[in-house]
């Protein structure tokens, strides 16, 4: 089955002469939690931006035999590729039945839009059940605690029936034991699916990646197992030496995030 | 809850539909009732605006470019109607041996009129909003745009007084479709078309509104990327509400010339524009009534105060319109849920408190 990987090949990006990722390869396959991780600036949020085509970028995204660079985004997602992003982003105003009725609406045929939802379609149930928010429902998503609306992301790329799940930092901001719970999740979601991991909690990364490519300036630092990686003097150099303080603590055991990352402040 | 509120707004639909339809041709005078006509189209075009900008989040401040289309439309009509074979009035005026121009001939049919009614608008925004949308033009540019494509139609109306009567306007009908416009009853059955026109727009929006399309509209609204990365087009999406509004407008601009009796570029420009868009944001963009009753609100003091008091009525109107903004951003219609909601717990409101007339204002 060619669609059970997703191939990253020498993925280029420049923002206005700034090489944001220069040359950037992985692959991500079914069955495995993949990672990618990095001190902040090293262009992961920009490589999962590059694969759904939010910025243009040169070299190849394969998923199974086709191309994904240089196609509109919706595109993209029709091929089954489905992401997450830095700060939670699930319509506020909707309930979480809509966000996820809504999320597996391109299924259906443009004129079943101008009914009323009757009932809950399977798939959104199957979704509710694995995320936890079968009682949230009728909740307006904008009340949903941060974890919940990670959660309900997630469980949105379910019902779209995405076959790879690029999630960007999904446990910011959660507590140990939300953490656990997502790291679980997404073990049994990677079974079925390609799941690609952006993370820099290294504790996070250590319980629950199979395999891990460290990110440094936009560069393939290194790539392997957990052990592997961990053993790596150069992955040590960045995150114990030049990189100071603040991504030591992250190495370390539970960092706790104050808030939410916003993408800017990255 | 969710089941209850949409029954509850058809019943509203249908109390409204009484008032209007039955009670008001009972009680009101023929000016009155007149009067009512022309809020009803103002209203018709506000029902469209609630639908691009309380739902769809597109700042629509031209609608007057469509609101003209329909009125310009009707109006060429019935001119030709009352000229009979010849050519009208104003033309002759110019240059008695003045041919008609060519683009009014096809406005002697009535079908051809009533086409163009619902296609013009139809055309005009399909194609504008398909080259915006995918553009990805939004904010405070399309508004800016909308507003100059009003600017600029109302200023080639005023200076082509010849072909299409100026500042001027076009006035005097005599005759709609054959009735006979001074008789009594013919302008209630005017008046009764327009109305019905409204509580059509306003059932086509409430089941627009609890159907799936209602729910994606307002996830475009407020994250338009996410809708993307879920698999949609929003600029599909946002073109289907456009081309509404632009359609409602355009209904309200064509039944407006037969009540009103005239229609000139002062009615189409951008002070006529902002004045629907004002009439939207008082009464709630967001809700179902709000923007109906709201833009009748502001044409019933239009043509109180307005008329009594014409300097006044405009500062009144800006004034109305800040306060609006500055403490009730959804309009007088959220007034209602929180006025509920307080009757039900009074003192325990939790977070829920704040949300829920946005929810309310979603499900309705
Ligand atoms: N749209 C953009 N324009 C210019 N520079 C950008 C843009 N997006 C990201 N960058 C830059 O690219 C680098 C990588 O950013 P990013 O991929 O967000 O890092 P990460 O997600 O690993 O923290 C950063 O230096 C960032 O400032
Ligand atoms: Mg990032």
């Amino acid at each position: 089955m060619t669609d059970a990987s997703l191939v990253v090949t020498d993925l280029r990006v420049e923002f206005s002469g700034f090489v944001a990722v220069g040359g950037v390869s992985f692959d991500a396959h079914l069955g495995e939690v993949r990672f990618l991780i990095g001190p902040n600036g090293a262009g992961k949020t920009t490589c999962i931006d590059a694969i759904t085509g939010l910025s243009r970028a040169t070299g190849s995204a394969r998923l199974g035999g086709r191309e994904l660079l240089g196609r509109p985004v919706h595109k993209i997602v029709r091929f089954g590729v489905g992401r997450t992003f830095q700060t939670a982003s699930v319509f506020d105003e909707l309930s979480v039945l809509q966000n996820l009725d809504i999320a597996a609406g391109r299924h259906r045929p443009a004129a079943s839009l101008l009914r009323t939802r009757r009932g809950v379609d399977a798939s959104i149930e199957q979704a509710l059940e694995e995320t936890g928010l079968a009682g949230e429902l009728a909740t307006p998503a904008g009340i949903l605690s941060h974890g919940q609306k990670q959660w309900l992301e997630i469980a949105m790329l379910l019902v779209q029936d995405a076959r790879v799940l690029l999630l960007d930092e999904p446990v910011a901001g959660m507590s140990q034991d939300e953490r656990t719970a997502t790291g679980g999740l997404l073990q049994r979601v990677a079974a079925k699916r390609i799941v690609l991991v952006v993370e820099h909690d290294m504790d996070f990364m250590r319980r629950f990646a199979t395999r891990v490519t460290v990110l440094h300036q936009g560069k393939v630092l290194s790539d392997g197992t957990v052990a592997e990686v961990q053993a790596d003097p150069k992955v040590q150099e960045v995150y114990l030496g030049t990189a100071g303080a603040a991504t030591t603590a992250a190495m370390s055991v539970v960092p706790e995030a104050a808030g939410t990352p916003q993408r800017k402040e990255d | 809850m969710t089941k209850l509120k949409p029954r509850l707004s058809l019943i509203g639909i249908g109390v409204f539909a009484v008032l209007l339809l039955v009670v008001a041709p009972l009680v009101l005078t023929d000016h009155w009732l007149s009067n009512l006509g022309k809020y009803c189209c103002w209203a018709i075009a506000a029902v469209g605006i609630g639908l691009a900008w309380g739902r769809g989040g597109m700042l629509v401040m031209g609608q007057g470019v469509f609101f003209a289309l329909g009125a310009y439309s009707m109006a060429m009509h019935l001119t030709l109607e009352t000229a009979g074979a010849g050519v009208p009035g104003f033309m002759v005026l110019y240059d008695p041996l003045a041919p008609l121009p060519a683009f009014w001939e096809p406005f002697r049919s009535a079908a051809f009129t009533l086409l163009a009614i619902v296609l013009l608008p139809v055309i005009v925004a399909g194609l504008l909003g398909y080259a915006l949308f995918k553009r990805r033009v939004k904010g405070a540019y399309f508004a800016i745009l909308s507003q100059a494509l009003a600017v600029a139609l109302a200023t080639l109306i005023s200076s082509t007084i010849r072909e299409t009567g100026g500042d001027t306007g076009l006035s005097d009908f005599k005759y709609f479709f054959g009735f006979v416009l001074e008789d009594p009853a013919n302008r209630v059955m005017v008046y009764l078309i327009a109305a019905a026109l409204l509580v059509v727009c306003l059932l086509v929006v409430w089941q627009l509104y609890r159907s799936r399309f209602g729910e994606l509209l307002v996830a475009t609204r407020d994250a338009e990327e996410r809708v993307r990365f879920l698999g949609y087009d929003p600029a599909t999406v946002k073109l289907v509400a456009f081309v509404l509004a632009a359609l409602m407008a355009s209904i309200g601009g064509a039944m407006f010339v037969p009540i009103v009796g005239i229609i000139t570029p002062a009615e189409i420009g951008a002070a006529a524009s902002i004045l629907m868009i004002a009439g939207v944001a008082f009464g709630g963009r967001a809700s179902l009534f709000g923007p109906a009753l709201g833009a009748m609100a502001v044409g019933w003091g239009q043509s109180s105060l307005g008329s009594a008091w014409p300097e006044g009525w405009t500062y009144i109107v800006g004034l109305l319109f800040i306060v609006v903004i500055l403490f009730l951003p959804k309009g007088l219609s959220s007034l209602l849920p929180r006025f509920t909601a307080a009757r039900r717990s009074p003192g325990e409101q939790p977070a829920a408190g704040t949300a829920a007339p946005e929810l309310e204002a979603v499900q309705s």
